[in-house]
């Protein structure tokens, strides 16, 4: 059993990211996320296991920074909240284009523009449809309490590096600021500079060896037709995600007869519109995707064979619900599939779902 | 058992301080715990607060629309709280600044003079724990021992000298806690 605390969710991505042994953190301050780096500075991990924490002048940079730092092979991440991850897109697709494995946690706050600092989820499009140009695909890990945001530090390491890709930490306000209890996963120590060379040491820059051709990290490449093969190669390793890396959990589902599709906070207000709904002797369960991209395509349509409807709820003016809908039409199936949200940082309250599901499903 | 509280009041009255020492309190109790503050422009000065969920199981969600149990520190959060409350639920407040008192007759409604006792007590900062002993008497979630193991976790070991004095808080507010009659 690791160390049992009290802590926010913010606090814990500092926390985990040392104890995961990760190497280097570098950001720039925004609310609502501004205790990662803050817990970094007070953990002051370079006394310790070696870590960088550095404040970059700017997202820019420290998006920038994490380029050059990945291009090492050495496990790093930043973190910022939506307006901070805009600023950041060139630089993720750069990182995806080159096919760096490194951590972005987003800490979602009310949008568009500079907005509001309250809680978000209007930036599941810009996760996984791209925000950066080009044809590229972030692992997006949606974290639903504090102790996800523990174990989700490690875990999207763990899958950034198995497939050399950027992982997001899709997350928002909410989770970011509240405290629960949380397990602390173990120290781990970080990687030697000869395991990394063991490890990663064909694609990294982790200097020439001689009869080993130059490792050479870019995402330029003028020749057309070399650059379609680089396309078409992560498109592969895309494809080889989806059918390996999905992950979702169901609650009540067995004998549900509605369904609320829901991620991150939003998943956690369903759970308590379960309790209240189905002491209203409504059956209805709830299906919560964990990772965003790949998404849970499958168990969407699963769900779809048997249900009467869903309701996607969101913390924006519906972006999931696209990747719902079309889960279930690839499938062939047609259901009532319906959007309940509130947005710019409002939450929804868990009656306002019940409402909302008994009025635009159930009432029909 | 699930508790669910909202503990609102002025930014600066210790409104999410009190929210924390009852979620360590439940830490020490091994319940589950939720703390969702407000945050952002209202801990810079306007009103503040804080729900927070005590339970044996699996807690669902840490934003809610009716509470069993307000504890309300100014006009402006019992013009918005009052109503939340569930029927048969109980709410707490400290009269100080409260123009218009609590009207609802379905809901258990308890008074604590927690600024007034915490200025007789020659130090009007722990009111809020004043206010706490309050609604530890009326819904012991947590015993005075696990608060007290729950205040060396929350607090700096500088101040761990403070804690008997907040601990004499508490048992102040469970003996001057008034339940109000119902109209």
């Amino acid at each position: 059993m690791g160390e049992l605390r009290l802590m926010k969710g913010n606090e814990v991505l500092a926390e985990a990211a040392v104890r995961c042994g990760c190497d280097g953190y570098f950001g720039y301050p925004i609310t609502p996320q501004s205790e990662v780096m803050e817990t970094l500075m007070e953990l002051q991990p370079w006394t310790t296991t070696g870590m960088v924490v550095l404040q970059a002048e700017s997202e820019v940079a420290s998006i920038n920074m994490l380029y050059g730092a990945a291009a090492t092979g050495k496990k790093v991440m930043t973190s910022s909240s939506s307006p901070g991850i805009s600023l950041m897109a060139e630089g993720i697709s750069y990182i995806a284009g080159a096919e760096l494995p490194c951590l972005i946690v987003n800490v979602q706050r009310g949008g568009p523009g500079l907005g509001t600092i309250q809680p978000s989820q209007a930036d599941y499009f810009q996760a996984v449809k791209g925000g950066g140009h080009g044809d590229y695909k972030l692992i997006v890990l949606a974290p639903a309490s504090v102790q996800e945001m523990n174990d989700f530090v490690e875990l999207a390491f763990e899958l950034a590096f198995k497939y050399r890709n950027p992982a997001m930490i899709l997350t928002d306000g909410a989770i970011g600021q509240m405290m629960e209890k949380v397990e602390l996963s173990d120290h781990k120590p970080r990687w030697t500079s000869e395991e990394v060379r063991q490890k990663w040491g064909s694609w990294a820059t982790v200097g020439k060896v001689p009869g080993r051709p130059h490792n050479v990290i870019t995402s330029l490449e003028l020749d057309s037709g070399k650059m379609e093969v680089n396309n078409l190669r992560f498109q592969e390793k895309y494809r080889k995600m989806e059918a390996e890396e999905v992950r979702f959990e169901e609650i009540m589902c067995e004998d549900a007869e509605y369904i609320l599709i829901a991620f991150g906070t939003s998943s956690r207000i369903c759970q308590k519109s379960i309790e209240l709904a189905r002491a209203k002797g409504i059956k209805v369960g709830l299906l919560r995707p964990i990772t965003l991209y790949p998404f849970p395509r499958q168990a969407v349509a699963n769900l779809a064979r048997r249900a009467k409807g869903f309701l996607v709820v969101e913390m924006s003016a519906g972006q999931m619900i696209e990747d719902v809908k079309l889960a279930a039409f690839d499938a062939g199936l047609s259901l009532p599939v319906e959007y309940f949200g509130r947005m710019g940082g409002i939450l929804p309250s868990p009656g306002e779902v019940v409402e909302a599901l008994e009025e635009k499903l159930i009432k029909k | 058992m699930t508790e669910e509280i909202i503990i609102a009041g002025f930014g600066g009255q210790g409104v999410l301080s009190m929210g924390k020492i009852l979620a360590y309190s439940g830490i020490m109790e091994d319940k589950e715990v939720t703390w969702f503050p407000s945050y952002g422009p209202e801990m810079r000065g306007g009103t503040a607060n804080v729900t927070v969920i005590v339970s044996d199981g699996r807690i669902s969600s840490p934003v809610l629309h009716e509470y069993d149990t307000a504890i309300i520190l100014n006009q402006q959060s019992m013009d918005k709280f009052e109503q939340a409350v569930k029927p048969g639920g109980v709410l707490i407040y400290d009269p100080n600044g409260i123009i218009r008192p609590p009207k609802r007759t379905d809901i258990n409604i308890y008074k604590v003079e927690g600024t007034r006792a915490a200025i007789e007590m020659g130090n009007p900062k722990v009111f809020n724990m004043i206010v706490l002993g309050g609604y530890l008497k009326v819904k012991p979630v947590v015993t005075l021992q696990n608060v007290e193991r729950g205040l060396e976790k929350s607090l700096p070991p500088r101040y761990h000298n403070m804690i008997p004095l907040n601990l004499t808080a508490i048992r102040k507010g469970g003996e001057i806690l008034e339940a109000m009659p119902k109209p």
